[in-house]
């Protein structure tokens, strides 16, 4: 028994409501875009980023598929989140999460039956992108719902825009084509690599690699100035 | 029986989990910076597999008939509850590796490859013990693909790499290595 008593304090961390810091909406919007982007920085959400991002139609819609359970778990859990039991927390989250993701998937398969049948189990498996847990957990829990809901709009673009970015590339290199529209004409050599697993790794590895060198440019020019 | 022999090779090797069906890679990332680390969080994942497996299979037969709307909500519920059991276990009998793996045990809930694992056998189809094969064949496949890759990093760790690719951009850059060397397995037949 004593080393339950003694393993608590580790085990269990201090549950300190540590709020975010006040901020505007359109702040709170731009930073999922920008600085807290979670797919170019936060590493959230890695597994639909890679596999959906093979062409851009699939791309924008797990994007936005993405954005609306953002939206509807923050503003759920924002309201709802204070009246749960600390140790239950997380189970209502997922649970909360996984029925605007049961919403989401019918939706798009009854709007979109081709994207649908495209994304497969990558759909539903929007429940298992840390991105939505992390967010209700660290942000949605602690602020009011009109912030939340601001979050999950920015958190959403930005992942969006990452996704289509990636798919973009992924689309034009491997296929020649954006959208389903012959862009590089029939002389072009599919790069079919790209559309491929091994692809994904390395459109977002060389994605960061820029990123990194830019970052590493200005800092470098910083340091010239001061 | 040669069903299940390629149940098992195809998500072992052709298609395996991490690299080629992209599932789990927040600890593929996450915890590969040592090997040791890395497989036994590959082996308490194929214990949590295999727990999932057999819950997803018993819910699919026996429950969720008629209402398959419910299966993305069931299963993660059967999955954080899985997570729940072997966190506990892990916790008494392991001490050490409980605060090894940290914050990425509880995180199991969240790895993709685990309510990947309930929605492809549903998808497919598959009886109990192809649903047990298939999460050996995945369990050990994630075990591979962690130990593969934390031991990469380890040498990098000491090598002499430019400023701009310390962080994340390389690591990617070798993944896509070790994916375009798991395609070459493609060649041993298509997927079922």
């Amino acid at each position: 028994m004593t080393a339950v008593v003694s393993d608590q304090p580790a085990g269990q961390p201090a549950f300190v409501p540590g709020a975010p810091p006040p901020a505007s909406l359109a702040a709170d919007i731009w930073r999922g875009i920008t600085r807290e982007n979670p797919v170019l920085v936060q590493f959230l959400g890695m597994c639909p980023t890679m596999a959906v991002t093979n062409t851009l139609a699939n791309g924008i819609a797990m994007g936005v598929a993405t954005m609306f359970v953002l939206v509807g778990s923050g503003l759920l859990v924002s309201i709802f989140g204070k009246y749960l039991a600390h140790e239950v927390r997380i189970t209502s989250y997922i649970l909360i999460i996984a029925t605007f993701v049961t919403l989401a998937d019918l939706i798009l398969a009854a709007t979109f039956p081709d994207i649908s049948k495209a994304l497969g189990p990558f759909m539903p498996l929007i429940v298992a992108n840390c991105l939505l847990l992390g967010r209700a957990e660290a942000f949605a829990a602690k602020v009011g719902p009109a912030r939340a809901v601001a979050d999950g709009v920015g958190m959403g673009l930005g992942f969006t825009a990452s996704l289509s970015l990636l798919s973009a590339i992924r689309e034009l290199l491997g296929r020649g084509s954006l959208l389903n529209h012959d862009l590089l004409g029939p002389r072009f050599e599919p790069w079919v690599f790209m559309v491929m697993p091994p692809g994904g790794f390395l459109t977002l590895g060389i994605a960061l690699l820029g990123l990194a060198t830019i970052i590493e440019l200005r800092r470098r020019r910083a340091e010239r100035a001061a | 029986m040669s069903n299940l022999a390629w149940i098992f090779v195809s998500t072992l090797l052709v298609n395996n989990f991490t690299l080629v069906m992209f599932l789990g890679l927040c600890s593929f990332f996450g915890v590969t910076a040592k090997i040791e680390t890395a497989w036994r969080l590959g082996l308490a994942n194929t214990f949590v597999l295999l727990l999932t497996a057999v819950g997803a299979w018993t819910l699919n037969t026996y429950v969720l008939g008629r209402t398959p709307f419910l299966r993305t909500i069931a299963f993660i519920v059967v999955v954080a509850s899985g997570v729940q059991i072997v966190e506990m276990a892990v916790k008494k009998h392991f001490p050490v590796l409980f605060r090894q793996l940290g914050i990425y045990l509880p995180l199991i809930t969240t790895n993709c490859a685990i309510l990947g694992l309930a929605l492809f056998q549903t998808a497919r189809h598959y009886t109990l013990v192809e649903s047990l094969v298939f999460a050996i064949g995945a369990g050990l496949g994630l075990t591979l693909a962690l130990s593969l890759m934390a031991s990469i990093r380890e040498r990098i760790e000491v090598a002499d790499v430019p400023v701009i690719a310390r962080r994340m951009g390389l690591v990617l850059v070798v993944a896509s290595c070790l994916s375009m060397a798991f395609m070459g397995f493609a060649g041993m037949g298509s997927a079922p």
